[in-house]
């Protein structure tokens, strides 16, 4: 069993290889068995060895398998050894499920296109380097990952490559989350020097064991991952690179930009949890960006008109509520949420994929409406994934992990537990009035022009799949009011602590739950009146001065570029400009002229004629005398 | 024979120097360049001479000995160039020869 763990990353790394090498000599069909294939049989293995962790968990709760070692240097010695703990698990499960649906859809919605094998070739790439991020069981392997999926991230954002704005994308994304690598790379270096090893276990149980709560060292780690977290992530203030991020095919938005390499932040926090427990303060940072993002995303949300900006906010903004979780320490909540918002997540951008496909390459929300006769099928699976995000009470996978983390910041027995728990409700009302204007705009209305385009086979099946995942994902942990399964948390608690909620905080849990539910129907019905009933009313607050101003405001998504442009961008232009002539080579041109000036000087004396010379050298030799004779 | 004193006979060397650099001056003829030098030589080895007798040592005698050796070579060499001057510039002005000026 524990023998097949490395064969899991090992298969899609082949499958790259293959495609690299022999992509453009494969048909289209082989280029399609080779890349599902291989992340498909991964997906099989992973559920082969979920059901041997089920059926007899290893006994300290972890697997680990060493492959080879990676460099030994003195004390400082790296292996590929994998770990996979039931949190690994989780996200394993995500990766190599979610991501094989994906790449079946992408075998269909891609098939026209030239770069068919390269695009499998960076897929695969990038379900290899996320998986061995997420079953390193040590820091520098677990970074290997972290930046491979981000160069995959980059290479399939630029994918369309001849057109200038994506490769602008492409780099924007891997600079912005650059900054946050480079801090993470000094937290990791801070954590060595401190503690003397980077394997993530032996490194958690010394920082608990030297380091008492709130020592700095712990504090300034943990604030370096925050950066790490926060860059691959995009929440706040590196989030302005997930937007344009949609340039690339949208599968790729899918995968990538929904539904597995931005949760690698939150995966990350979660594995380090300990060091987070020793830092009070940084973890409540944690939530408290979390909560300003979620906010900030949602109401960017609102003022988008590009389908998938839409759902790119919306992704920046879900992930704001699992920071939020992690902030208040309901590490299950945090995973529970990423866990099916990979599902619906991934299902709403594959929809947006068949949507955009069928309308003429439209992103325009405008122009489409009144699709829900034309694409049934994606329209209900659409509305699956909406309502699931919308967080629609009882039926949606959505609503239950969206209530263990507003429960979660409820209950937390910090003073930012309350504030976080109320922009927790504020986001889920946007969550929905954002998800339903969509739903309504898209689906409902006048027609614009035909349908151009229906999804295939197996684009379909993909829809349902997800779809299906979007609704019974979320029965695997529900409240104490609505059967209290505890699946989910159980099955974590090996990996993560479980917090219970105490007996007086529970008593108040009824109130809560009907909040919320209270909360995002109230967000549906707001949407129906404006989006739907009265589409004018909706239209005359936009045309109003006030609402022009704000919408502008939020669709550039409060102003970050700009900021930064401003910031960064800016002063770095003007001081390249000034530095044209190499500021620093000024000293050393300097040293040069003054050599060339003396030259010229000295020059003067070369006059080619001897009697001057000779008459020079007696007047050298007196003077040399004077100075010998007289003391 | 009454010994000439030491100062009289270095002044004489002096002079016959400075006429030596006087003429290596304001000669513009390598052949009288090369005949001031020589003159410059020979004072230089008269005042070896004229030391070595008012000390009663042998050496000034063996230094003037190296003077004229040297001269030879020297005369060798500088009517080496005197002849290689005439055939290029057809002069022995030495202004002639300065187009390595900087």
């Amino acid at each position: 069993m524990t023998d097949l763990l490395w064969v899991i990353p090992a298969l899609p790394f082949l499958g790259f290889l293959v495609l690299v090498f022999a992509g453009s000599r494969l048909s289209t069909s082989a280029v399609a068995a080779v890349g599902v294939g291989s992340v498909g049989l991964s997906a099989v293995l992973t559920l082969v060895l979920g059901a041997g962790f089920l059926s007899s968990p290893p006994p300290d709760g972890a697997l680990r398998v060493t492959i080879a070692e990676w460099m030994s240097a003195g004390g400082f010695d790296v292996r590929f050894g994998l770990y996979l703990d039931a949190l690994a698990m989780v996200m394993l499960f995500v990766v190599t499920f979610v991501g094989s649906w994906i790449h079946l859809y992408a075998s269909e919605y891609m098939r026209t296109d030239p770069g068919y094998a390269r695009f499998f070739a960076y897929m695969n790439l990038f379900v290899a380097a996320m998986l061995v991020l997420v079953l390193a069981d040590s820091l520098p392997l677990l970074f290997l990952g972290w930046e491979g999926v981000g160069v995959c991230s980059y290479l399939l954002i630029g994918f369309w490559y001849q057109d200038d704005a994506n490769a602008r994308a492409a780099v924007k994304a891997f600079q912005v989350t650059r900054v946050g690598d480079a801090a993470m790379a000094v937290g990791l270096l801070l954590l060595f020097a401190h503690l003397g090893t980077l394997d993530i276990q032996p490194l958690l149980a010394a920082a608990t064991a030297e380091w008492e709560i709130g020592t700095v060292a712990a504090s300034i780690a943990a604030l370096l991952l925050l950066g790490g977290a926060v860059g691959k992530s995009a929440q706040l203030p590196l989030q302005t690179w997930l937007p344009d991020a949609m340039a690339g095919p949208t599968p790729v938005s899918a995968l990538i930009h929904a539904a597995t390499m931005v949760t690698a932040g939150v995966y990350l926090i979660a594995r380090m949890h300990p060091l987070f427990l020793l830092a009070p303060e940084v973890q409540v940072l944690v939530g408290i960006v979390g909560a300003l993002t979620l906010l900030i995303a949602g109401f960017s949300a609102l003022a988008q008109t590009d389908l998938k900006r839409i759902l790119a906010y919306s992704t920046i903004s879900q992930i704001g509520y699992m920071f939020v979780a992690l902030g208040v320490g309901s590490w299950h909540a945090a995973i529970f949420h990423l866990f099916t918002h990979a599902f619906f997540k991934a299902l709403l951008f594959l929809g947006a994929g068949a949507i955009i496909n069928a309308v003429h390459h439209e992103q325009n929300i405008h122009r489409m409406g009144g699709l829900r006769t034309e694409l049934p099928l994606v329209f209900w699976t659409f509305l699956i994934g909406g309502a699931s995000l919308a967080g629609l009470p009882l039926v949606t996978a959505g609503f239950f992990s969206k209530d263990l983390i507003l429960w979660g910041a409820f209950s937390a027995p910090i003073p930012a537990g309350n504030v976080l728990w109320a922009a927790g409700l504020l986001g889920s009302f946007l969550t929905g009035l954002y998800t339903f204007r969509m739903i309504f705009v898209v689906f409902f209305g006048a027609a614009h022009g035909h349908v151009h385009e229906r999804p295939g086979v197996r684009m379909r099946t993909t829809l349902l799949v997800l779809a299906a995942f979007a609704v019974v994902a979320g029965y695997l942990e529900t409240p104490h009011l609505l059967g209290h399964i505890t699946v989910f948390s159980h099955f974590l608690a090996s990996a993560v602590p479980v917090v219970e909620a105490s007996e007086a905080v529970l008593a108040s849990e009824p109130l809560a739950l009907a909040v919320a539910v209270m909360v995002s129907l109230a967000a549906l019905a707001a949407a129906w009146f404006l989006f739907l009933e009265r589409r004018a009313l909706a239209d005359a607050i936009a045309e109003s001065g006030v609402g022009r101003a704000v919408g502008r405001f939020w669709l550039s998504g409060f102003g970050f570029d700009r900021l930064y442009h401003w910031l960064f961008v800016a002063p770095f232009t003007v001081l390249a400009e000034r530095n044209r002539s190499d500021v620093v080579d000024v000293l050393y041109g300097a040293i040069a002229a003054i050599s060339r000036g003396l030259h010229y000087v000295l020059r003067t004396s070369q006059t080619g004629r001897l009697r001057w010379y000779a008459a020079s050298v007696g007047v050298g030799a007196v003077i040399l005398l004077m100075l010998l004779i007289r003391p | 024979m009454t010994a000439v004193p030491i100062g009289h006979a270095l002044l004489v060397a002096g002079v016959l120097f400075s006429l030596g650099l006087t003429g290596l001056i304001v000669r513009r003829n390598l052949l009288f360049m090369l005949l001031s030098i020589e003159v410059m030589l020979n004072a230089a080895g008269l005042a070896f001479v004229v030391a070595g007798s008012a000390w009663g040592q042998p050496d000034g005698q063996v230094m003037f000995v190296f003077i004229l050796t040297t001269a030879a070579a020297e005369v060798a060499v500088g009517l080496a160039l005197l002849l290689l001057m005439n055939r290029r510039f057809d002069t022995l002005d030495t202004a002639a020869a300065s187009s390595m000026r900087g």
